[in-house]
């Protein structure tokens, strides 16, 4: 049972545009099936619809056809156990401390303050953040803040990470650190990683398999690349460059074939 | 003015670093330009006073200052101030108390704005003023009617703030919250309250000011005691240095009640980014 952990079969979403005009359909017969503990990437040019198979999986959209599993069972709005790092720090509470937005989620089970600071302060330790507990998000750098929210998402325990292009606003050295410390965080939880981005290096960096999605609207899966590279990797890994071009030229195929 | 920078903007030392310092320790070069603009804002009302009219029509400054320490000295200026805050804070709080759940609910209930917008949207285009007869005749001359007419001032623009904040909170706080296991009561608590504060402060600073302006409606409704009434009776004798001292507390007052609520947001709300 451990093949089949997160499956999304043939699934199509819609978009109501405004009254009158036809609906656009996003995705049409997506199908994608994750592995326990892996760490996938969806890559894909912008506006394939990355985002909305990320907020299918996390519940806050339900498909028009088709249908999402998590270990077996329907998924049917959000839960605990897909937990999502958005890209914006909007996501943050800013009226709590670092502190109570990572117990946030301990909170909402009932677990006492003293338990879920403890606990708390474990995670914001994984995510090197010790001594920042006392700040509220307005005070912290936005790799800190990406970093409250991934602990945030860890306290929890889900089965599922799910990151919408966690690092898409950061500078390129915060971005450097911060993919090297998310697969070191990723080692240390086991946890299975959804990871979104529309950057190829990135997705080479951190990835198990990288799916690449087709130009939307309805786009699918259009193929999945695994990525065998020892770890850690760096841009000047052997083989880095030849998964690079290869995925790059997917892509601009994918573009010059459907325009 | 006190100097409340929030822990956010930085240590002390970066705050102080901001605005220029004299050697007069806790002055500050703003406080020296508010008393510059006061004082000449007085000299000119002088002048212009003196020069152009009358003094029964425009009484000058040192008019309006000997007929204030007057009605200071036999307590009768206490005694309106007394009663007109006391409308004004009684109408402000009960009328806060009831808007900002109302809004609370109608921002994030689709059911509940359905049913009340259309009593919202009617009723905030019908000043308080319009409401006085009625009020009158239902609720009689006394306290009651004033607080009432203060009220209902107040509910509509904290109402509409709130809602506005309800409708500001960012979709991603809301989806964080729904994926960190938070049922739709406990978003509602623990996300949508505290995400909204800022705004419904800001309602409430903005309906204290109307508050200010309603009491001199309010206390139109055959009052015997108030600033609005001490307003509007000292035109039956040309008092115009009464009505003066009127407008002038009233002004006083305002200001020194924004500050006292801007102080404690500051104190006491900093962390939830309000407008400050």
């Amino acid at each position: 049972m451990v093949e089949e952990f997160l499956v999304a079969r043939d699934v199509g979403y819609r978009y109501a545009v405004r009254r009158g005009v036809e609906p656009v359909q996003v995705l049409r017969r997506f199908s994608v099936s994750l592995t326990e503990g892996e760490f996938f990437c969806l890559l894909g040019p912008s506006g394939c619809g990355k985002t909305t198979v990320l907020n299918l999986m996390a519940g806050f959209l339900e498909p028009a056809e088709g249908m999402l599993t998590l270990a077996g069972r329907q998924i049917r709005g959000p839960g605990v156990d897909r937990t999502v790092v958005f890209q914006g720090d909007d996501a943050l509470f800013n009226w709590l401390r670092t502190i109570d937005n990572v117990a946030f989620g301990l909170r909402m089970q009932g677990m006492s303050k003293e338990r879920r600071h403890a606990v708390a302060r474990e995670y914001l330790h994984l995510v090197h953040l010790d001594g920042q507990e006392n700040k509220y998000p307005g005070e912290l750098s936005g790799g800190m803040k990406q970093r409250v929210q991934i602990a945030r998402v860890l306290a929890s325990d889900p089965k599922i990470m799910l990151m919408d292009e966690p690092f898409g606003a950061l500078d390129a050295q915060t971005r450097g650190r911060m993919q090297s410390e998310l697969v070191e965080i990723w080692h240390k939880t086991g946890k299975t990683i959804v990871f979104i981005t529309h950057d190829i290096t990135e997705a080479v960096l951190l990835a198990d398999r990288i799916g690449v999605m087709t130009k939307g609207p309805e786009s699918r899966l259009g193929a999945i690349i695994p990525v065998d590279l020892p770890r850690p990797r760096r841009r000047s890994s052997p083989g880095f460059g030849e998964i690079w071009e290869h995925i790059n030229a997917l892509i601009e195929n994918e573009e010059a074939g459907a325009s | 003015m006190t100097d409340v920078s929030p822990a956010r903007q930085g240590t002390p030392a970066e705050a102080m670093a901001q605005t220029p310092r004299l050697p007069l320790g806790w002055i500050k070069r703003d406080h020296l330009i508010y008393v510059a603009s006061i004082a000449s804002l007085i000299v000119l009302w002088h002048l212009i006073s003196t020069t152009f009219f009358k003094p029964q029509f425009f009484p000058p400054p040192l008019t309006v200052l000997q007929t204030g320490r007057e009605m200071l000295e036999s307590g009768e200026l206490f005694e309106h101030i007394n009663i007109s805050l006391q409308r004004i804070l009684a109408g402000f709080l009960i009328g806060s108390a009831i808007a900002a759940p109302a809004g609370l609910l109608m921002g994030s209930i689709p059911i509940v704005r359905a049913m009340f917008d259309p009593y919202v949207q009617f009723f905030r285009f019908v000043p308080s003023l319009a409401w006085l007869t009625p009020v009158v005749i239902w609720f009689g001359i006394g306290e009651t009617s004033k607080v009432l007419i203060i009220v209902y001032t107040t509910i509509f623009i904290v109402l509409i703030n709130t809602m506005v904040g309800v409708s500001h909170i960012a979709p991603n706080k809301l989806r964080a919250a729904a994926c960190l296991g938070a049922t739709p009561l406990k978003t509602f608590i623990f996300v949508t309250l505290p995400a909204t504060l800022p705004f419904i402060l800001t309602g409430m600073r903005l309906a204290m000011g109307n508050s200010f302006a309603t009491v001199v409606a309010a206390e139109m409704i055959a009052a015997d005691s108030g600033l609005g009434y001490l307003i509007f009776n000292s035109r039956l004798w040309m008092a115009t240095d009464k009505i003066f001292i009127g407008i002038v507390c009233l002004g006083a007052l305002g200001l020194m009640t924004d500050r006292f609520f801007r102080y404690l947001i500051v104190r006491f709300a900093h962390q939830y980014g309000p407008i400050e």
